[in-house]
């Protein structure tokens, strides 16, 4: 964690990034070790995120995604730093996917209130309408998310790979075995990922990597050894590798333990978003906000309850080299 | 004096009905163990059931289906319903392969904070949520929202369900 002097220090800096906005030196903002050779993340905090009776204040959700935005890209205006967050992604005029989590029920899903909150930047920043596809496995989980199922192109569209089904090749990394969605094959051609930070029974923690479990037709078959290497293995696939430019991730409520279904007993809110390019260092991060909690409410840690996520150093080994787990190098941003 | 043919047509029959009979009677009835709407005060049913064997509970819970596995999960039926057209909230059924099993699931990840009830074999609620083992069958109801009437209704909904296993 970074101490207070280092936080003032990347603040400080921040506000150079915002001062030097040209085309040039906004090139390469997003790439996670461009700036000090480490991997940016980001936790934007807000404690007054929920309203009365744990709904969330919609208006204080988008000032906390424009401020962790800003943050991230160091670009203060939130139109011109989705233009060019897009932009990075190569997805200009193209199909940009908000992959949601509603696995959990209506009690621990991707807030939708998030999701709209981010479909409205990017259409100010000119993605139309029909090039914005939020999804999930399917209609279930988008729905326990609070969102609607639509497949009109002129308008934002919303559906799970029931709908559009799955490659019907398997491809291989490693030991692991999977068929992708057609929506992460042909549809997307930069997918952001809205994960929602839980404990999860068998893997430890359950945010950006193990969201992808979301594009497979057989995720069962990953989950074997508390997820490792299915999730490392997953996320090396070229497809997820390269289409998944961005996490949002969703730590505005999460549960600490027995995830990853609901468990409103062991309920939290952080009231945050963490956002980072480097899924490893991401899932990191959001391990270290879950113990941090787990220690708060006198709970064991994942290690002793024999559980902790593995897959996240597999992640950054030498076979996967899918970001860093190493916080020396993991560049965090407290705001 | 009955004809030959007709005294065989008779004994099939007496032993056909016996035989239903005899396959019927043992076993009680399989009911749905999900109240109507409507049969608990306020409660309507809204979506469900749904019911998953143990190899394909993972389309439901995910990563918890290998915790349901190894105690021994034979199937999980889950149902949605509303309170009074405001609260939401889930009610699965497990049905394990033996009250050990069921025990097992019930145990874990118990907190301090939770209230031990009478219902069923052992039964314990929290604010949102509420839990019970009958048998080899183990019930959890969660809602979505924490209001003043949560518990109670909670506990009326367990009630209902309790007496239909």
């Amino acid at each position: 964690m970074s101490t207070r002097r280092e936080f003032l220090k990347e603040a400080a800096t921040g506000a150079v990034l915002i001062g030097s906005q040209t085309p040039l030196a906004l090139a390469g903002m997003l790439d996670a070790h461009a700036e000090t050779g480490k991997s940016r993340v980001v936790i934007a905090r807000d404690p007054a995120l929920h309203a009365a009776g744990s709904q969330l204040d919609s208006a204080r959700v988008g000032a906390l995604l424009d401020r962790a935005i800003a943050s991230y890209t160091g670009i203060q205006q939130p139109v011109e730093a989705w233009k060019h967050i897009v932009a990075q992604g190569r997805a200009e005029g193209k199909v940009v996917g908000l992959k949601t989590n509603g696995l959990g029920g209506k009690g621990i899903s991707t807030h939708a209130v998030l999701v709209f909150a981010i479909a409205e930047r990017l259409q100010q920043a000119g993605v139309k309408p029909g090039n914005i596809l939020v999804w999930d496995r399917n209609a279930r989980d988008l729905e326990a998310c609070g969102l609607t199922i639509n497949t009109d192109p002129s308008r934002i569209r919303c559906f799970g790979s029931d709908v559009s089904g799955f490659e019907d090749s398997v491809e291989t990394f490693g030991a692991s075995h999977a068929r992708f969605s057609k929506i992460l094959t042909r549809e997307c051609a930069m997918v952001i990922n809205l994960p929602i930070l839980k404990d999860h029974s068998g893997a430890g923690v359950t945010f950006a990597m193990k969201n992808m479990y979301g594009v497979v037709e057989r995720p069962q078959d990953l989950h074997a050894n508390g997820c490792n290497p299915g999730v490392a293995d997953l996320n090396a696939f070229p497809v997820v590798r390269d289409k998944i430019r961005l996490t949002i991730g969703d730590a505005m409520s999460s549960v600490y333990d027995g995830g990853p279904g609901f468990h409103p007993e062991r309920l939290w809110y952080p009231n945050a978003l963490i956002v980072g390019e480097d899924r490893v260092a991401v899932d990191h991060t959001a391990w270290s906000l879950l113990e941090r909690q787990r220690a708060e409410v006198g709970m064991p840690t994942l290690e002793a309850t024999g559980r902790p996520p593995r897959y996240i150093a597999t992640a950054a080994d030498a076979t996967h080299r899918l970001g860093t787990n190493d916080p020396q190098r993991i560049h965090l941003l407290e705001i | 004096m009955l004809s030959k043919t007709r005294q065989i047509v008779l004994t099939a029959l007496v032993l056909a009905a016996l035989t239903i009979g005899a396959g019927s009677g043992c076993k009680k009835a399989q009911s749905d163990p999900f109240p109507a709407s409507g049969a608990v005060a306020g409660w309507q049913k809204t979506d469900g059931p749904r019911t998953f064997a143990a190899k394909d509970l993972w389309q439901y819970i995910d990563g918890d289906a290998e915790h349901f596995i190894q105690a021994g999960v034979v199937s999980t039926s889950t149902a949605d319903y509303t309170y009074q057209r405001q609260l939401e909230a889930a009610v699965d059924i497990h049905t394990m392969s033996s009250p050990d099993g069921a025990r097992k699931i019930l145990e874990t990840g118990l907190t301090r904070d939770a209230k031990t009830i009478q219902l069923g074999d052992e039964c314990v609620q929290y604010a949102q949520s509420i839990s019970f083992r009958k048998g080899n069958t183990i019930v959890r109801i969660v809602a979505y929202e924490s209001t003043p009437d949560t518990p109670q209704a909670l506990l009326a909904l367990a009630h209902g369900v309790e007496s239909k296993l």
